[in-house]
């Protein structure tokens, strides 16, 4: 092997050391120490002016205590499996809205692709804190949709939307609609329209031809949009502290109270490696589903 | 093209013919069917009768509008002006899953998330067919179009070929009233092309289906059809079996898209009998020609001669009704025959053909040798379209 083959290849790995082993090394290590009022909040801090032996003093201190604690405290599981929960309604509730989105715009006349494309990721171009705050303007008790309902006289009450789980929902279904959208988009778009008149040719109705055609052969996009999906979507804080209410319980939250309000670093490491050992399950499967797909490009 | 006209006859010998029987009502009627894109023309006031059990092909150049007429009959397109007419039922309101009309794409169109197998029993699934019977059908099918091993393949894992045929067994599965064949054989080289023109005749004998095939390719026309219809631009020039197609061209335009030919342009005299006279260059006699319609005096025609009628000799051949000396200016040799292109005295350049049955020493003439050409009053067709 050549050196410029060895230096284009070893690119992307020195990006990942960089980005994700070393910060994850460092999170592992903090969730094997033990809390302690001090700077950094957490002790044996590692200190190579202690020669071999402070190495190995080191080593010895490190222990899975905190592990042991997430299961002890039922606080953790039930956080997990909620987001589990969230994450999974989450991500179908996305599916479906995203599903016809993507359906009209692979419909449109071409010249109004790019433009529909466009519009999708438009909300990408202000900030993510700034949407998600604004969404309390509109859920809150006061907010615009309640002003719209009761101005109708649909609802004679306000409904409490804010701070329910209802709220996160529509947060996580706003936020993660474009990822979606884009790989649903991709594959309907490239669907051969002669296979639905073959499909109606052979005696199917339009809506039977969309179930037999159109359906499985998006498959893939639907695939690929859940996991872009649900794999943010479990870990997300902001949506759940900024809409959700105090009962809605969610991982990322609990990551957050532990790391800011306790200070419990070690702990807070612990979740996030936990958490991350969950994901890899998942990230695992959509990368197969991607390889599969390509191979079947090919 | 010429085992295409041969192969016809054997058909006419069968006596196969049921455009030439009144009483026999026609399968599919085009009734003055007009169809427009936006101010676009692209079938023009058609009108055309396809009988059961018909080989039916449909020859025109490319955009001259086959495909509209194909997707017209299988539902996909309505027409703007006139009626279609499937056993004698108008099928303007006939959605395509309704109709008994199967359509072999272009493209194949197979499912590329469904086996060769569920690919064929895709239309079945969708009648009230029982299981065992849908089963027994596909069977029927994979060995019909002998692609049994294949069964349990994606379209993507067998060749081209192979496609085309799983294509075909899907919509013959249904067993359709009417099979419609959008270039099947565009996609396949020359030898397998043949290959597959016998075989879609052989299956289209055995099934009794009738066909409609499009194609552009005249040989594959010639091959397969029991009638040719040549389009140009929306319209039907033409529509007779291949051979008389050959032999009997209605225009200069059929005459020159079917095969090879040679056109003189002249003027003809009186009709004299049977023969006219056709004026057609300065110092040249006239061509003695048969029309079968009569002809004025002094109409603008054309001559249209096949290569293989004309007659090449060394010397000038007696009782002929036409014959006119030249000089060989090229020579086309394709093994079984050749080609001579004849320069004649005003420069006009005539081919004839020549079967190379004879000793090689006698067979050939040579660049730039005088050599006459000649045909009886018979052999060639006078156009006046
Ligand atoms: N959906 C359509 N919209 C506009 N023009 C069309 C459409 N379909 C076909 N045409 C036009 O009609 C003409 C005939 O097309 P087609 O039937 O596909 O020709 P062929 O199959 O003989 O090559 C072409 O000029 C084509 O551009
Ligand atoms: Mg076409």
């Amino acid at each position: 092997m050549n050196i410029r083959r060895l230096v284009l290849i070893a690119v992307p790995y020195l990006w990942l050391v960089a980005l994700f082993l070393i910060p994850f090394v460092i999170v592992v290590k903090i969730s094997l120490s033990d809390t302690a009022l001090a700077i950094p909040p957490y002790v044996p801090t590692f200190d190579l002016s202690g020669g071999w032996d402070g190495v190995k003093s080191y080593f010895s201190q490190l222990d899975f205590d905190n592990f042991t604690f997430l299961t002890e405290d039922d606080l953790y599981w039930r956080a997990y499996l909620s987001s589990l929960k969230i994450a999974v309604i989450a991500t179908v509730a996305t599916l479906l809205a995203a599903y016809p989105i993507a359906y009209g715009m692979a419909r449109a006349a071409p010249e109004w692709r790019p433009t529909l494309m466009m519009l999708v990721i438009l909300p990408f171009w202000t900030s993510f804190l700034i949407r998600v705050y604004s969404w309390i303007g509109i859920l809150s008790q006061e907010g615009y949709l309640n002003q719209l309902l009761l101005g109708l006289g649909l609802i004679d009450q306000p409904l409490k939307i804010l701070n329910t789980n209802l709220a996160v929902y529509i947060g996580i279904v706003y936020t993660y609609l474009p990822f979606m959208i884009l790989p649903i988009y991709a594959t309907l778009e490239k669907l051969d329209q002669s296979l639905l008149e073959a499909a109606e040719d052979l005696g199917c109705s339009r809506l039977s031809a969309f179930w037999l055609v159109t359906l499985p052969l998006s498959r893939p996009g639907i695939v690929a949009g859940c996991f872009l999906v649900f794999i943010p979507a479990i870990g997300e804080f902001v949506i759940p502290s900024l809409l959700g209410g105090s009962r809605t319980l969610m991982i990322g939250k609990v990551l957050w109270e532990e790391f800011f309000s306790n200070r419990d670093w070690p702990v807070a490491s612990a979740v996030a490696v936990v958490l991350l050992l969950l994901l890899i399950v998942p990230i695992m499967l959509f990368q197969r589903n991607q390889q599969k797909q390509q191979e079947a490009e090919l | 093209m010429l085992s295409g006209v041969a192969m016809d006859t054997a058909a006419q010998g069968r006596v196969f013919a049921p455009w030439n029987d009144p009483d026999e009502e026609p399968l599919i009627q085009f009734r003055s069917v007009t169809k427009r894109f936006g101010s676009f023309t692209a079938i023009d006031n058609l009108t055309l009768d396809i009988y059961a059990r018909e080989f039916f092909a449909l020859l025109g150049p490319s955009g001259c509008g086959k495909t509209t007429l194909m997707r017209m009959l299988a539902g996909f397109e309505t027409a703007t002006e006139g009626t279609i007419l499937l056993e004698g039922e108008d099928i303007a309101g006939v959605p395509p899953n309704k109709r008994a009309v199967n359509m072999m794409f272009q493209s194949y169109a197979l499912f590329p998330h469904l086996s060769v197998y569920d690919n064929i029993a895709f239309g079945l699934k969708r009648s009230s067919m029982s299981k065992p019977d849908i089963a027994a059908r596909v069977d029927e099918m994979l060995r019909l179009t002998r692609l049994e091993r294949f069964a349990r393949r994606k379209p993507h894992q067998i060749s081209g070929g192979q496609r085309q045929r799983v294509a075909l067994a899907r919509s013959l599965a249904k067993a359709p009233k009417l099979l419609l064949l959008d270039e099947p054989l565009g996609a396949l080289d020359k030898k397998l092309r043949q290959d597959t023109q016998f075989e879609l005749m052989d299956i289209q004998e055995r099934t009794g289906t009738t066909f409609v095939i499009v194609t552009h390719d005249q040989e594959e026309a010639m091959t397969v059809a029991s009638r040719v219809a040549v389009m140009d631009d929306g319209r039907i020039v033409q529509v007779a079996t291949p051979a008389e197609i050959y032999e009997t061209p209605n225009s200069v335009y059929v005459a020159d898209f079917i095969g090879d030919v040679n056109i003189i342009e002249g003027n003809a005299s009186r009709q004299q009998g049977e023969t006219i006279r056709i004026h057609w260059a300065e110092g040249q006699e006239p061509i003695v020609g048969t029309p079968s319609a009569p002809i004025a005096e002094g109409t603008r025609v054309h001559f249209a001669i096949r290569p293989e009628k004309v007659t090449i000799t060394a010397q000038k051949p007696a009782g002929r009704a036409n014959a006119f000396a030249g000089k060989v200016h090229d020579i086309a040799y394709l093994g079984n025959i050749s080609t001579y292109h004849v320069k004649l005295a005003n420069g006009q350049i005539l081919k004839a053909q020549a079967a190379n049955n004879q000793r090689i020493d006698r067979r050939s003439f040579n660049w730039e040798d005088p050599v006459w050409l000649s045909w009886t009053d018979t052999a060639g067709v006078v156009l006046t379209g």
